[in-house]
């Protein structure tokens, strides 16, 4: 049976037919790496995400990890799928060969990730955890720390965590409070809580990698004051390293992967080692943010994804009512996909999904262009100013799809019995980490679109003009679409001129996420149309790409143009009023 | 030791497969290619020999262009090298003329041990194993659950509907294996990046030296006379239970010869 987790059929149309990602194989970067060994790589990834971490997604969420005090349990499907996972190498995804990985472009090494994700995301967010944690000691670690710490991490022999957020400071790590104090003999004593860890404790590997910011004292105040460092879960000689777990949190949604309240160095202080130099650690943990976003958006379009095939599946073959013109009650119910409603919510999700699909992988790819590119520093704008919509537009979209695939399922899309409910769970938790929907908004109005003077919306705006005179150069539809792509791409600019004219921030940002969701439509837009000019072909499938971007220009564009009127008002609205209104 | 495995590129187990108009063939285009299931424990099962044992695993295979898919897939689980006879006069084999030209190509290269699957997906005539052995004048044991190699001598669990017999066969011998034999592994990131660069060889029938007139659908001993698709499912029969209704499912039953 095709798969219900997600299409290869679009992936490969994405990277293929609309991408340049033949020429990214093509050069020196990657030597022999070619289209067929790519696509043994995806059947490998496909085979292993359904055999492995699909088998136990369900277990995964209504057996939870358990604390008896002193050790957590996870479910038992969670090593073997980890091992199958290790031995096949996943661990050295586009990691250098030097330490035992395998280069790989990003933007393949995200397509991977989402087979893992849409099977099972708990159990693959230990792998990722992993993968990001050892990519920054790649990054910045010494070369000992590196031998030392990274083999194990590709191996799964340890497996890795983000220490960052703590019960007082989550969106705002700047008043983090864990301490760090130098040792005569260069290491550091590490103390205080953190809060959230995913993968913070279990019994999954032989040690536990946490990548912890702490102050050191004297450090000065603000995100310039935070320091990075290795403080494993044992130390060399085998004994506890004094982290130790207060407690696990129950979470909503991807409850497979354990989620902790962990005390650092409450006995005699935990070893840690320093990452760089002291007071550096905020950027070295945030030079992986681009794609550690674009990793989380391509989670949320991976669940967005597999609640969109499971609802079409389902849709083919649930019988219920009849045609509305239909007179005669004794003549059979038709299959709910014959329903205009049911074909709204399939179109709709269709369009987010694959839309969101779409916005990845380009994005994957620019953080490759990035290094293999004619145009790096319009790369880089780009893809800073892409970054908070390619994490937040799946984590609200894709969403909305797996809404709608539990109301195609109707009342049994709304019991335990079936998947859809525990899909929408998962994603929900991709609007809230890595910096909330709210946060992106800021960086994207606040930051982004200001820096350069506005270079990298100056990139976009290019961008989409291009596909504009594109689109209109090929006349029907797309021509269309162009049009209406011309006058909101003209209404951005004007409104985010208009909310900077006076630089007040304050006013400025008051309503920074209807800016945010309203210029993620726009973008969105723009890549369906780019999309619908190479979806050409005769086949159903082309048909189908044409009327998704049919659908979105006429049903999802339209929608920013209430939200460029209401930021354009300038009203102030929630920056005035009085908390007493509540 | 030096062990062949005899693999097959069949249509993707859940495509719905379709014979060709103009000769009744099967339609290979139609649907994904994959490796034949069994074959997958057939070359498991080399790897592992040769793993225990020491010595070179190659998959052999007989089939179009994109045979050559599966022949890299048992390539990144492990094999060291291939060989691929592709030619269009090979088109519509029968099963006599596919274990003619494998025995041929296996018989040039001299193997202690040949394994294959025990059927294939696609046609399920489960009798080219023992028609190579034939040709090639070798013991066959054939079934195996488990294979043991013991200096000149190969031993098998052959299974059986009541359990399973012990058979021994000198070296070299041909065995065919069932699914329980063992689990395959998957290929990995290094085995599919190392692929490429093992030494495949794509032979034509004339390299192999076969006699065309042997060989495609006009050679062929078996003929598809006519087919037809299969009818659409038929409406259900729907039995109303007025406090007899165990009674009219077993006539039902008992009327399709279920029971
Ligand atoms: C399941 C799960 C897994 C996680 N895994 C990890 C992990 O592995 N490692 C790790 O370090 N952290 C992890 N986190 C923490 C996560 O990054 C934080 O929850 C997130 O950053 C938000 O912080 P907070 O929960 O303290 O919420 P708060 O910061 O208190 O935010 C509450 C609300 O206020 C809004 N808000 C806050 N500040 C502002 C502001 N300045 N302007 C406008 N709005 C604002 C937010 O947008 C949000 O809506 C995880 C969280 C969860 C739920
Ligand atoms: C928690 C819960 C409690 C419930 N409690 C009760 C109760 O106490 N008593 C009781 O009798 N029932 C109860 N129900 C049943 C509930 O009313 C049904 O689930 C609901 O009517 C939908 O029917 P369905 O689940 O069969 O979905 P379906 O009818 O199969 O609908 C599936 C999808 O197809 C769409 N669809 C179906 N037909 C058409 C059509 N003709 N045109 C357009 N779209 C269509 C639906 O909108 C939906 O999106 C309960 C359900 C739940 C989940």
């Amino acid at each position: 049976m095709p798969s219900l987790l997600l299409s290869r059929r679009d992936v490969e149309f994405l990277l293929y037919e609309w991408l340049p990602t033949q020429k990214l194989l093509g050069s020196d970067a990657y030597g022999d790496l070619d289209r067929e060994t790519v696509d043994d790589l995806l059947d490998l990834a496909e085979r292993l995400a359904t055999d492995k971490f699909a088998n136990h997604n369900h277990r995964n969420d209504v057996e939870e990890p358990t604390f008896d005090g002193n050790t957590v349990t996870v479910n038992e499907a969670v090593a073997p799928a980890l091992a199958a996972y290790y031995e096949a190498g996943f661990g050295g995804l586009s990691m250098s060969a030097e330490v035992g990985g395998i280069e790989m472009p990003s933007v393949i090494s995200q397509v991977i990730g989402m087979w893992f994700s849409a099977a099972n995301v708990a159990t693959s967010g230990y792998s990722f955890l992993t993968r990001a944690n050892a990519n920054l000691l790649m990054a910045y670690g010494t070369p000992e720390q590196i031998e030392r710490w990274v083999p194990p991490m590709i191996e799964g022999r340890y497996l890795g965590t983000m220490c960052l957020s703590e019960p007082q400071a989550g969106s705002s790590l700047s008043d983090i409070t864990t301490r760090a104090e130098l040792q005569p003999d260069g290491t550091y004593r590490i103390r205080g809580n953190k809060m959230w860890i995913s993968g913070g404790d279990h019994d999954l590997s032989d040690n536990i990698v946490h990548l912890v910011l702490a102050r050191v004292p004297g450090a000065p105040a603000g995100v310039k004051g935070i320091s990075l460092f290795i403080v494993p879960k044992k130390r060399d000689d085998g004994s506890s390293n004094d982290v130790s777990l207060a407690g696990l949190n129950h979470k909503m949604g991807q409850r497979g992967l354990t989620n902790c309240l962990l005390n650092f160095g409450e006995n005699d202080g935990s070893v840690g080692y320093l990452v760089g130099e002291e007071n550096n650690g905020l950027a070295y943990m945030f030079h992986m943010m681009n794609e550690a976003r674009i990793g989380v958006g391509s989670a949320a379009v991976a669940q967005g994804y597999a609640g969109y095939l499971h609802a079409l599946d389902y849709a083919k073959t649930r019988p219920q009512g009849r045609p509305v013109g239909a007179k005669d009650p004794n003549a059979p119910m038709v299959p709910i996909i014959e329903h205009a409603d049911v074909r709204r919510m399939l179109l709709a999700s269709k369009a987010y999904v694959e839309g969101g699909l779409a916005l990845e992988l380009y994005c994957g790819l620019l953080v490759d262009e990035l290094e293999s590119g004619d145009d790096p520093e319009s790369t880089n704008l780009l893809l800073e100013i892409l970054t908070p919509i390619a994490k937040s537009w799946p984590s609200q979209w894709c969403l909305a799809a797996n809404d709608h695939a539990i109301q195609v399922y109707g009342g049994y899309g709304y019991t335990r019995e079936y998947p859809v409910e525990q899909m929408w769970r998962d994603n929900r938790l991709n609007a809230i980490h890595e910096g909330t929907h709210g946060i992106q908004a800021l960086d994207l109005l606040g930051r982004k679109v200001t820096m350069n003077s506005g270079a990298a919306l100056s990139v976009l705006a290019q961008r989409m003009q291009a596909t504009i005179e594109r689109a209109k150069g090929a006349g029907g539809s797309p021509a269309m679409h162009a049009e209406a792509l011309t006058s909101r791409l003209k209404r951005m600019l004007e409104v985010t001129a208009a909310l900077w004219a006076d630089r007040n921030v304050e006013s400025a940002l008051a309503d920074a996420t209807t800016y945010l969701e309203a210029v993620g439509h726009v973008v969105v837009a723009w890549l369906w149309l780019d999309v619908e000019l190479a979806a050409t072909g005769d086949e159903d499938f082309y048909a189908g790409k044409r009327l998704a971007a049919e659908y979105f220009f006429t049903r999802e564009l339209p929608k920013v143009d209430s939200m460029f009127d209401v930021l354009a008002a300038q009203d102030n609205l929630y920056v005035n009023l009085d908390e007493a209104v509540f | 030791m030096k062990i062949a495995v005899c693999v097959k590129q069949v249509p993707d187990t859940w495509a719905e497969k379709k014979l060709r108009d103009d000769d009744s063939t099967l339609d290979r285009e139609a649907a994904d290619g994959v490796m034949n299931e069994l074959d997958e424990y057939a070359v498991e099962e080399a790897l592992r020999l040769a793993e225990a044992n020491g010595g070179e695993v190659v998959v052999v295979t007989m089939g179009p262009e994109r045979a050559a898919e599966t022949v890299r897939k048992a390539l990144s689980m492990g094999a060291d090298a291939g060989v691929h006879l592709v030619d269009d006069s090979l088109h519509g084999s029968d099963a006599l003329a596919t274990s003619y030209a494998l025995a041929e190509v296996l018989a040039a290269r001299n193997f202690d041990l040949v394994i294959f699957g025990s059927e294939s997906t696609d046609a399920r005539m489960s009798v080219v194993p023992a028609m190579v052995a034939e040709r090639l004048g070798l013991p066959q044991v054939t079934f195996a659950q488990k294979v043991d190699v013991d200096g000149s001598k190969v031993a098998i669990q052959r299974q059986t509907e009541y359990g399973y017999d012990d058979v021994e066969a000198e070296l070299p011998a041909v065995v065919s294996v069932v699914e329980k034999i063992n689990e395959p592994r998957y290929p990995s990131f290094k085995g599919i990046m190392a692929a490429k660069k093992k030494p495949v060889e794509t032979l034509t029938v004339a390299d192999a030296g076969l006699d065309a007139a042997k060989l495609g659908a006009t050679a062929a001993w078996t003929k598809v006379a006519s087919f037809a698709a299969r009818p659409p499912k038929a409406a259900g029969t729907v039995v109303t239970d007025e406090g007899d209704g165990g009674a009219k499912i077993a006539t039902y039953l008992t009327e399709q010869k279920f029971v």
